[in-house]
């Protein structure tokens, strides 16, 4: 594909869409891998390959979504590596999760991100991207390379999980590093290595 | 200004939840939102602010 040469203004945009989706770059690493720290260390290398790659961002399509699958892919990655594997930080998920003023309830959030947390890595990221961060299956779908079906059976199992788990008060002290869980995933590596994923397409 | 404004990332009021196939919303579905939101809306750590301030002078 043929790259237009970007302008100063388009560089400026860039920047700043850049600039106001890493909020929520945050909040779905947080999600992911339930660490803050290695959360926010995944964010800022999400970033730099973003702004990397700012010539494959179509302007005036989803800044949010096009980043979602830089940071995803890094985690990916990163999860291969071992990176997060049964690393999650009890004491920093609490802290992180204690609510600001005006919350009602802070101890079902930790609740929440601790069930999420014991989920598949590929239904807690379908359920973060449908139920936590707005997008719609067919956006999630473009997010994970994978078809809408396959989202929303991933969002309705996940969700079957929740209910389980959190009505009936059966919540994991601790998420449990799921080997099935990995396999599932390196699976799916292999798919994204086969190239249907977003951000090699665009 | 270029098109931009429909990409969904303009702050809090455009990211109104699109609730796809929810009929009868668990309890919990309102504490995921919760979750996220409570991350969008930490202060931007330091470390976030100059990495963005450092990228125009990576190229």
């Amino acid at each position: 594909m043929g790259q237009p040469q970007r302008t100063a203004d388009d560089k400026a945009d860039f920047k700043r869409e850049l600039t106001e989706v890493v909020p929520h770059l945050r909040a779905f690493a947080r999600g992911l891998c339930g660490r803050a720290d290695m959360a926010d260390d995944l964010v800022q290398e999400a970033l730099l390959k973003a702004w990397a790659a700012q010539d494959r961002f179509e302007p005036g399509t989803s800044m949010r979504a096009w980043t979602f699958v830089i940071l995803r892919n890094a985690y990916l990655t990163d999860m291969r590596r071992n990176r997060f594997r049964g690393d999650y930080d009890e004491g920093v998920a609490e802290r992180v999760l204690t609510a600001p003023a005006g919350q009602e309830e802070p101890i079902h959030l930790a609740d929440m991100h601790r069930a999420l947390l014991t989920l598949p890595p590929e239904r807690r990221e379908a359920l973060l991207l449908v139920g936590a961060g707005g997008f719609s299956y067919e956006e999630a779908a473009a997010i994970c390379g994978c078809a809408i079906g396959t989202i929303k059976s991933r969002v309705g199992r996940a969700r079957a999980a929740l209910n389980t788990m959190l009505s009936e008060g059966d919540v994991p002290q601790r998420a449990i590093g799921d080997e099935g869980a990995h396999r599932a995933i390196l699976e799916e590596l292999d798919g994204l290595a086969a190239g249907n994923n977003v951000e090699e397409r665009a | 200004m270029t098109h931009t404004e429909n990409t969904g990332t303009r702050g809090a009021a455009s990211f109104a939840p699109r609730r796809p196939g929810a009929g009868s919303k668990p309890g919990w579905s309102n504490g995921l939102r919760k979750l996220y939101d409570s991350v969008v809306e930490e202060p931007l750590p330091d470390t976030f602010k100059d990495l963005l301030a450092q990228l125009d002078k990576r190229d």
